[in-house]
């Protein structure tokens, strides 16, 4: 994994409430043993009609939100299944954040493990932020994880919550198994203290 | 056989082809395709002995909260989670927050275990629970059998919650008892002693609560296009021109239309295409009695294609020995392989777009069932019924016959 970069993007605006990953991406994508390609398929129900044609309607297909990596959701985005198919497909189609005012637990989770950020606002500044796309789809903003801050072609700058952790992983470029494998030495001393040569005993 | 397999599903074959390999490799068990224990992993963890109390449980599949039902932690985890959970046997997590659902009183004629949780979404939204882990409590949830409290754990993800717990108890203990993977002779009183010291403290305190009187509840039944929405099956429609919060107001206006409802229009008499019966939400053994108690001398209506769906094989044998599969066959349902099947239409078993279903699974989301498909979930009973008439009925109407 890379060092989390600042972004600064266009934001897509998707305002519906409760996007589950059935819609993120439908459950007949699953069938893979791969996470490439997956970003394709991303909202692809919405994204496309039966013959596989784009729907003009669509944020995505719409030339002017084309390229942002901020995407701009409704409330409680990701409920629904665990599939880490869902930030997959986002990352795979080139979104870095998602900012909504909450998230479904187990996507917060899977995105934080994709190098996807779950950008946490208010209700107000996600208003404010709506309007600015609405207003100006070329607007772009600044998610910066290193200082925690959303910041706005007018100046202003808000900060959101991000566990400390998964912070650290991200802008150091690293996983959880990768935090813990520096400490094998010690994993290994310690297993050899407690269980002796056979491993651990389960 | 895997029907998918030999009519050359490459994709799947091969996701089935590299889970095997791996189990192999790691040393894993696994109850692969041809295992006469095969079934879906929260019906046949709990049927083989495997979840118990006091347990932390993980797997990659939301409805993993099932397994709360016997005192466990249970939550679903993601692909990651999963891999760093074969590589290290722990997770970091930190606290969620605890809300207490309390359900008090008792269950009237035709109201489930479903019409339960389905009561409790409907009260608390599809976001209601998030950071949080339900504990059920009260007279209702103890009165429950293990099966039902299964069905009622399943769907605390629904409401957002990770998980979702019921104290252990003497129903808990009893259904455990004996079963392949549980503990014998002297460790099982170890473990029963163990066991007993769970449950939470009397007057403790929880971070949010919600109390549901039993005995007013209806069959339950959604309406939209996630599993909050719903309402008794009597009730109409609500409309979106009395709802005062915008952007719930548009996430009402734009479920309508998905599922091509009018405000006010009411569900009763209204005309469906397929009843699903199965998941890991309503497939267990008492789920398909129900069923059949409806079913039994009935004929499903020309217009519906039903499919009962054991959540196990051994599920499947059982109904079997008690000769449920004739009285779903008599009645004109198709009764299968045990799997997922209709609830995630990932084999072949899917809506046609524009299809309504009356499906006792647990997510009514667009497309879940079959692209351009349009749900509504229910309870075995309501769909049973629902199957006979060939519209959506109130169960209870059959129950007086
Ligand atoms: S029955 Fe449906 S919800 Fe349950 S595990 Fe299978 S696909 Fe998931």
């Amino acid at each position: 994994m890379n060092h989390f970069p600042t972004i600064v993007s266009r934001i897509a605006p998707i305002l519906v409430n409760d996007i589950d990953t059935d819609q993120i991406i439908p459950a007949r994508f699953l069938k893979v043993t791969d996470k490439a390609g997956l970003g394709a398929n991303l909202f692809s129900d919405w994204r496309f009609h039966a013959d596989g044609s784009p729907k003009a309607e669509f944020v995505l297909n719409q030339p002017q939100y084309r390229g942002a990596a901020i995407l701009l959701a409704g409330n409680n985005f990701g409920c629904g299944s665990s599939r880490e198919h869902a930030p997959w497909a986002l990352v795979g189609y080139g979104f870095r954040a998602v900012i909504s005012t909450s998230f479904a637990d187990i996507f917060r989770s899977n995105a934080l493990k994709n190098a996807l950020l779950p950008v946490v606002v208010d209700p107000s500044v996600h208003r404010k932020l709506s309007e600015l796309v609405l207003n100006d789809p070329a607007a772009e903003i600044v998610v910066d994880l290193e200082s925690q801050t959303v910041q706005m072609p007018d100046g202003v700058s808000v900060r959101f919550p991000i566990d400390g952790f998964a912070k650290s992983c991200l802008l150091n470029g690293t996983d959880e198994l990768g935090y813990l494998l520096r400490f094998q030495k010690q994993i290994e001393e310690y297993e050899q203290l407690h269980f002796g040569s056979g491993g651990i005993a389960l | 056989k895997n029907p998918s397999l030999q009519n050359g599903d490459k994709l799947a074959a091969k996701q089935i082809g590299q889970l095997e390999d791996n189990c192999r490799e790691f040393g894993i068990r696994l109850y692969g395709v041809n295992s006469p224990q095969r079934g879906i992993v929260h019906v046949i963890g709990p049927e083989l002995g495997l979840t118990q109390p006091g347990m932390t449980i993980v797997c990659g599949d939301s409805h993993t909260s099932t397994h709360g039902a016997f005192g466990s932690l249970a939550f679903g985890i993601g692909t990651s989670e999963v891999e760093h959970v074969l590589a290290t046997q722990c997770l970091l997590q930190r606290k969620p927050k605890t809300f207490e659902v309390r359900v008090e009183g008792k269950l009237g004629a035709g109201v489930t275990a479903k019409d339960v949780i389905l009561a409790l979404l409907s009260k608390i939204g599809i976001g209601g629970g998030t950071g949080h882990v339900f504990e059920y409590t009260g007279s209702a949830i103890r009165s429950l059998s293990m099966e039902e409290r299964m069905t009622v754990c399943n769907m605390s993800i629904e409401g957002g919650a990770r998980a979702g717990m019921m104290a252990p108890d003497e129903t808990t203990f009893q259904y455990i008892a004996g079963k392949e993977f549980a503990p014998k002779g002297a460790s099982w009183d170890v473990h029963l002693k163990r066991w007993r010291s769970l449950p939470t403290d009397p007057g403790a305190s929880y971070d949010a609560s919600i109390t549901i009187d039993a005995n007013a509840l209806k069959p339950m039944i959604t309406y939209g296009t996630n599993p909050g929405m719903g309402i008794a099956v009597t009730e109409a429609v609500p409309d979106p021109a009395r709802v005062s919060d915008s952007s719930e107001r548009s996430a009402l206006e734009k479920s309508l239309k998905y599922m091509e409802l009018k405000p006010g229009e009411q569900l009763l008499g209204k005309r469906i295409d397929v009843v699903f019966i199965g998941s890991c939400t309503n497939s267990r053994i008492s789920d398909l009695r129900l069923a059949a108690s409806v079913l039994n001398g009935r004929k499903v209506a020309p217009n519906v294609r039903t499919l009962v769906v054991p959540g196990s094989q051994e599920v499947k044998r059982q109904a079997e020995s008690e000769g449920l599969d004739r009285v779903f066959k008599q009645a004109g349902a198709e009764w299968r392989e045990s799997g997922c099947s209709m609830c995630i239409a990932m084999n072949g078993d899917q809506l046609e777009p524009g299809q309504y279903a009356v499906s006792t699974s647990n997510r009514n989301f667009e497309g879940r069932q079959g692209k351009g498909g349009r749900t509504f979930l229910a309870s075995p009973l309501t769909a049973a019924a629902t199957a006979v008439t060939g519209t959506i009925t109130d169960v209870r109407t059959l129950l007086n016959d």
